[in-house]
């Protein structure tokens, strides 16, 4: 599967026949021709993407060509400085981040980075951070409290990586140190869903003022592979996880978890790299934004509040002794 | 993660009966010597599970433990239902356990320490956090910081509930927030890691503790062992996730044997009494 998924193959072909067209000598009916195809892959887009399920968008989500970090920081970003390593153990390729300037405003910037090719993914380890990989953040996290920079994170990762070395090292330290330090960063954090939000390991660089998804990105609390698999043995079942475990955008804007969706253009992001930019970046610019004129208090108090109501439950009328 | 299957194979526990079974060296041994030493094999030392009533009993002092909170229960905000109805495991959970929630929480006095404590019951859904859990942790930390107590967490438990989806993943938000808040207010909190301790719960509120203890011989860990095992294709190396692995690498400040728990918590609780020579 290069670059089609199954539920895209009719779309795909709608494409390359246009490409064909395009590729052929200009004439008026040719002009006729093209004009007709792309009026019909123009419907194709929207009865495909109009009604994507979760696992389709799942898919998406994961799909090779969809803009990763680094990708989004060329496209936002008029400047970006990669630093690297946790200044204590090694520098996890799994994790990026470095300094930025987005419309002329300096942003520090954190994003998990996942591969395109089989190479460039073992080298990144599917976007499986190691704790290394979340001690760079917390030191880059560190670094933008210190110049009061905001922070931007790019959430994108299928989870943190299940490892003798990860255990070895403190993954589970590793998570909840920054989830504890995200809690009590005095500068701005905007925290973008632009993939897959994997569980602990995308939480960890996650806790932001305002938490975003991009439309066709997904955020659960375990893979819908992994979820199948303990539920009915299957992980081909992964499809009825998905469903069951709401996991799009839109589930996860209902239910409060986050603040608001990014549209992504028709077709989804990895067909349209500069149209999706083009909503970040609006979106960038609102929140940082809104996000600027607050003190660092407002800041910490708006944070908590925001993650101290997050569930569902019910409580007995007995009034507690709070 | 956690989550049990409809037909677990479970480990060969105390069963009902006049003997038990040790998991770890197979005696068979007389179940009233093993109660009599707080639930631990008095062959071989291994803790057990216990229930989070008989931690309770075993660390807070008599008559000092006023619970808080035991109302809330859960909703199930994402209408899950796969081979069974959330609702209905709850339910049953419930009946096993004679608990609303996995986990209990209130204040109480640790050899005449007081302290918010909070104890986690894995026979409850496998301990594992959901709304419930992370409400009732933020506010028993937050009753803490009211009432300038220390906060002491036993945990057990195999992490997120994955019933509430990502609800549950939000908690470990929540309740680390919560801690950075305890933290700032200048109060202590000890983690107390039991068999197990994993996932979500491991990557958030138990691996925050000032100071973080451990039974002997708990698996603790972010992911579980069967996990690992399948994703790196290797045999997973002797005593790997176990608390003297953990200490070994420097990821746990203690062992300490059960019978010398509640001791230990004291002397801690009294270090960090001592009234401050500065306050900053
Ligand atoms: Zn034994």
């Amino acid at each position: 599967m290069p670059d089609g998924l199954d539920f895209e193959q009719r779309l795909v072909a709608l494409e390359n026949e246009l490409a064909d067209l395009r590729a052929q000598e200009d004439s008026p009916q040719a002009r006729e021709r093209i004009a007709r195809r792309e009026e019909q892959l123009a419907r194709e887009r929207r009865r495909v993407y109009a009604g994507l399920t979760a696992w389709q968008r799942t898919q998406v989500a994961r799909h090779p060509r969809r803009p990763h970090t680094r990708d989004l920081c060329r496209l936002l970003f008029d400047d970006f400085i990669e630093l690297h390593g946790d200044r204590l153990y090694g520098d996890d390729p799994a994790i990026v981040g470095g300094l930025a300037r987005f419309e002329g405003r300096s942003v520090v910037v954190v994003g998990h980075q996942k591969g395109r090719d089989t190479r460039e993914k073992l080298a990144r380890n599917f976007g499986m951070p190691h704790p290394e990989g979340y001690r760079k953040a917390l030191r880059l996290l560190d670094l933008a409290e210190k110049f009061g920079k905001p922070v931007v994170t790019f959430v994108d990762t299928p989870g943190a990586y299940p490892g003798i070395g990860a255990e070895e090292r403190g993954q589970a330290e590793a998570i909840a140190r920054n989830l504890r330090a995200m809690a009590a960063l005095r500068t701005p954090i905007l925290a973008i869903v632009t993939g897959e939000g994997g569980s602990g390991g995308a939480l960890a660089i996650g806790m932001g003022n305002r938490v975003l998804m991009l439309e066709n990105s997904v955020y659960s609390v375990i893979s819908p592979e992994g979820c199948a698999a303990i539920l009915w043995g299957d992980a081909a079942k992964a499809p009825d996880a998905a469903e069951l475990m709401r996991i799009t955008a839109t589930d996860l804007l209902g239910l409060g978890v986050i603040d608001e969706i990014v549209p992504e253009p028709l077709g989804g992001a990895h067909r349209d790299w500069e149209g999706t930019a083009e909503h970040m970046r609006e979106a960038l610019r609102r929140h940082l934004d809104a996000l600027r004129g607050k003190s660092p208090d407002e800041l910490l108090a708006e944070r908590y509040e925001k993650f101290r109501r997050i569930g569902a439950f019910e409580e007995a009328s007995l009034p507690p002794p709070r | 993660m956690w989550f049990r299957r409809e037909a677990p194979r479970r480990k060969v526990q105390i069963a009902e009966g006049l003997w038990v079974k040790c998991d770890s060296c197979k005696e068979i041994i007389y179940r009233v010597e093993v109660e009599r030493a707080g639930h631990v094999c008095p062959k071989c030392r291994y803790p057990f599970r216990i229930t989070a009533r008989d931690r309770l009993a075993q660390l807070v002092d008599p008559g000092s433990f006023e619970e808080r909170n035991a109302g809330l229960t859960s909703a199930d905000p994402l209408r899950f239902r796969d081979t069974k109805k959330y609702p209905d495991r709850l339910k049953a959970a419930r009946e096993k356990t004679n608990l609303d929630e996995a986990v209990i929480t209130g204040l109480g006095r640790i050899g005449g320490f007081p302290a918010a404590v909070a104890v986690f019951e894995f026979a409850f859904l496998g301990g594992s956090m959901g709304s419930v859990v992370g409400e009732k942790l933020a506010r028993a930390i937050e009753l803490a910081i009211d009432k300038h107590v220390p906060v002491v967490i036993v945990s057990a438990s195999g992490g997120a509930r994955m019933q509430e989806g990502i609800l549950s993943l939000m908690q470990m938000a929540k309740t680390s927030a919560a801690l950075e808040r305890l933290g700032r207010s200048g109060l202590p909190y000890l983690s107390v890691l039991t068999d197990p301790t994993t996932g979500g719960v491991t990557a958030s509120f138990a691996m925050l503790g000032d100071v973080i203890l451990a039974e002997p011989r708990a698996l603790i860990g972010f992911a579980g062992p069967r996990v690992i095992a399948e994703t790196i294709r290797q045999p997973l190396p002797d005593g790997f996730q176990r608390s003297e692995f953990l200490l070994e690498h420097g990821q746990i400040d203690l062992i300490v044997e059960r019978r010398d728990l509640k001791d230990t918590l004291t002397r801690l609780l009294a270090f960090f009494a001592d009234q401050p020579d500065s306050v900053v």
